[in-house]
């Protein structure tokens, strides 16, 4: 007959396994890498000259020191941003006051109308960094959902639903991501 | 009849406890999967903004980190914002000398997708940013990402 082995203990492996655990949890922290994706534009060449953009295809934000907002020369509203901006790009009645469109022509979405509107936005050195990140959301915003619409009248699918990149690219295109930043400006004092 | 013997005086049977050590063992897994270990220790207060147009940054190992707020330690470095790189204090000029070491860090073929992400607390004015903005240009570090929370509603 086979000697019968006795019973390890095992109760102490709890608890050296909650120590690990309580170490882990105490040095490290839930990934919480996510945010606003920006390209920086390469410093301005000093010899060449800035491009000429006519002033209806500019749409301007200004943020002061004091967090307002001069939207294309009137007072304006964090709220009301958005649908300006669409507005501008989309410009479906032809305003002559809103963007220029052109028709091009893309393999897989067809004839579409790609704006020569551009975003410019300007802060001062003291507004502060919520706001900031506010404008870049909404401007941001609205150019995707811009996008969404354009998907959606020409495949009938969201732009979450699309994976295939070639076509994404080309909405890419279609709708660039046209935000502009001018060079800062210290007016509000610090 | 042993049916009806009185009964004696039962003692409890020890609780088989090895089986908890293997689900303490599985939570262990889980935190050390779904966490990372944190990059620096945060010598200035870092609350980033909301944003609702939120992504998600990829390839964690091409992400340098430059940390801008108030220092925690008011009465040793001030309130005035001030950066952080890696572990300690900097300045704006030392952040092209950071950049260089972050690319130097890496290998050659992940050179230029290398992404800066900047922590910003929410209370900090703009002009802070911009520096930091201008050095990375000046660099070639363009592509950045402003560290937010994601939130449903950005009007509250």
């Amino acid at each position: 007959m086979a000697r019968k082995i006795p019973q390890l203990n095992m109760s102490s492996t709890a608890d050296i396994s909650f120590l690990l655990l309580t170490f882990f949890l105490l040095t490290s922290s839930i990934n919480t890498d996510k945010g606003l994706s920006r390209m920086l534009p390469p410093l301005p060449d000093p010899n060449a000259k800035p491009p000429i953009i006519k002033e209806r295809n500019v749409f301007t934000v200004l943020v002061n020191t004091y967090d307002q907002l001069l939207v294309e020369g009137k007072p304006g509203d964090i709220r009301n941003l958005r649908k300006q901006v669409k507005e501008f790009i989309a410009n479906p009645y032809d305003d002559p006051n809103l963007s220029e469109g052109e028709i091009i022509t893309l393999p897989h979405l067809g004839q579409v109308r790609k704006s020569k509107g551009v975003i410019s936005l300007q802060n001062d050195r003291g507004t502060s960094y919520d706001m900031y990140i506010k404008v870049q959301n909404e401007l941001a915003g609205a150019i995707y959902e811009l996008r969404d619409e354009l998907a959606q009248e020409k495949l009938g699918r969201s732009i979450s639903q699309i994976s295939d990149q070639a076509i994404l690219d080309e909405i890419q295109k279609a709708v660039p991501m046209s935000i502009s930043e001018a060079e800062p400006k210290a007016i509000g004092g610090k | 009849m042993s049916r009806f013997r009185k009964e004696k005086k039962k003692e409890v049977p020890a609780l088989n406890t090895s089986s908890m050590s293997d689900i303490i063992f599985m939570f262990l897994f889980f935190f050390m999967v779904i966490t990372t270990i944190r990059e620096a220790t945060l010598f200035v207060k870092v609350q980033v903004p909301a944003a609702t147009e939120i992504q998600k940054l990829e390839r964690k190992n091409l992400v340098s980190y430059i940390y801008i707020g108030t220092p925690i330690n008011i009465q040793m470095y001030g309130s005035e914002p001030r950066i952080q790189l890696n572990d300690q204090f900097g300045t704006v000029e030392q952040i092209s000398a950071f950049i260089e070491s972050e690319r130097a860090a890496r290998p050659e073929q992940d050179r230029p997708f290398l992404i800066t992400s900047l922590k910003v607390d929410k209370d900090v004015r703009m002009g802070i940013v911009t520096d930091v903005k201008q050095e990375l240009r000046k660099v070639g570090a363009y592509k950045i990402n402003y560290s937010a929370n994601k939130t449903d509603n950005l009007f509250k």
